[in-house]
């Protein structure tokens, strides 16, 4: 029996990717790194910022998201999201936008935790981005 | 009658109104398609996120404790009304099926003594009600300036009627807009979005084995998907409503082009009938005058 699953992710605008080869997908959920393989159980979750890997037996890509929403169900994974980028098409410019902007919004005063937690987690990953 | 200058006049002047409504027709058409497209992208998403959403709510343990905006707050004394037009004129029926879908609705509930508030999208819309809602209408957004139709805009939006919900301003909120279907056929749409109407059926077909995993808490999950749900179905309608608009528009220019040419066409005759009427009329006085020397 194959090992693969279809994943397909979308955001408002488009249908972002749709892969039926996929052996095993990495999602940053909100209470930790999610790896999810074939007849994986019923989930919903969410995310936060960080990277999504998209495995399949030939290659393997990485997408930088920001928020979304996971659905895994009957081999099917959805992932919902409002902002997102492959990586690869990510150069170091871009992610300096990102950063800037995530920074700026981490001094504004009046954010709450869970909002201020999420702009650090966004700032940290960047970080490491930017390295690479 | 006209005289043959007049005719002439006016048959280079409806020759350019034409010109006028073939160059707007083409340019809806290739904006049509773009819209469409985008609409039709859109959709996946707007689908996903009701079919998360109503499983979530099919599975939801407590219905007590159900968050608002998908219960609703239990009464049903106050309505907003959210009505999506077109910012620009000239698009056949499209703002006035809305419009008129619009006030059907208002009338009922209104005869039922419920408050009625609005909110338009689109100076089209805010146009036709002023005179007859003026009092009822709250806000009115429009998004002139922005070219295309953006996830941000339907954003702000949303964020305006979660933000009058959580206030206790309102009870039941429903949207108005034109489903796009072809390029003939827009139906007006009304869709309420809070409290969540879920398809019962669907509910059926779902409810039957649905054993999710949760993470986190399912009501944080509930809480924190629905308002992004809300503005998901704004946007979907802001796409469908701008496939709709260059769709109804391209048919409405489609038909002004044609009958222009029709009216070019009848005028052209009288003007030929005339030119010879007259040149027969001064045939006959100059063989009439010539016979009688």
């Amino acid at each position: 029996m194959s090992e693969e699953f279809k994943v397909e992710i979308v955001n408002p605008e488009k249908s972002f990717l749709s892969k039926e080869n996929v052996t095993e997908v990495v999602v940053p959920a909100f209470e930790g790194e999610m790896g999810i393989l074939k007849d994986h159980i019923s989930i919903i979750s969410f995310l936060k910022p960080g990277i999504i890997k998209v495995c399949s037996k030939s290659d393997e890509t990485k997408y930088f998201v920001e928020d979304g929403i996971v659905e895994f169900k009957d081999n099917n994974l959805s992932i919902l999201t409002s902002s997102i980028y492959n990586i690869s098409d990510l150069d170091s410019n871009k992610v300096d936008q990102i950063l800037n902007e995530a920074k700026e919004e981490s001094k504004q005063a009046n954010i709450d935790d869970q909002k201020k937690y999420l702009i650090d987690q966004k700032i940290e990953v960047l970080k490491n981005l930017s390295v690479n | 009658m006209a005289s043959l200058d007049d005719l002439k006049k006016r048959i280079s002047s409806v020759k350019s109104t034409q010109k006028i409504t073939k160059a707007m027709k083409m340019v809806a058409a290739a904006k049509l398609r773009r819209a469409q497209e985008n609409a039709e992208k859109g959709r996946p998403y707007s689908e996903k996120m009701n079919n998360i959403i109503l499983n979530l709510s099919s599975g939801i343990s407590d219905k007590e404790n159900a968050p608002k905006l998908l219960a609703g707050t239990g009464e049903k004394k106050t309505h907003l009304c959210v009505v999506m037009t077109s910012d620009r004129g000239l698009c056949g029926g499209f703002n006035t099926n809305i419009i008129k879908k619009a006030k059907q609705y208002f009338q009922k509930i209104l005869k039922e003594n419920k408050i009625l508030k609005i909110i338009t999208v689109g100076s089209k819309g805010y146009d036709q009600l002023k005179r007859q809602y003026k009092e009822n209408i709250i806000e009115r957004i429009s998004f002139k300036d922005s070219k295309n139709i953006n996830y941000f805009d339907a954003d702000k939006v949303g964020k305006i009627i979660i933000e009058k919900f959580e206030k206790g301003e309102f009870d039941v909120c429903a949207i108005f807009y034109n489903q796009f279907k072809n390029v003939i056929t827009q139906i007006p749409q009304e869709q309420q979005i809070i409290p969540l109407k879920s398809n019962e059926e669907e509910e059926k077909e779902t409810s039957s084995n649905n054993s999710y995993e949760f993470e986190p808490e399912e009501d944080e999950i509930l809480s924190n998907l629905l308002p992004k749900n809300i503005s998901t179905q704004i946007f979907k309608a802001m796409l469908e409503n701008s496939a709709s608009e260059q769709g109804s528009r391209m048919s409405a220019m489609d038909n002004a082009t044609r009958n222009a040419g029709e009216m070019v066409d009848k005028l052209t005759i009288q003007y030929n009938r005339s030119r010879q009427a007259a040149i027969t009329k001064e045939l006959i006085e100059i063989i009439s005058g010539a016979e009688s020397l």
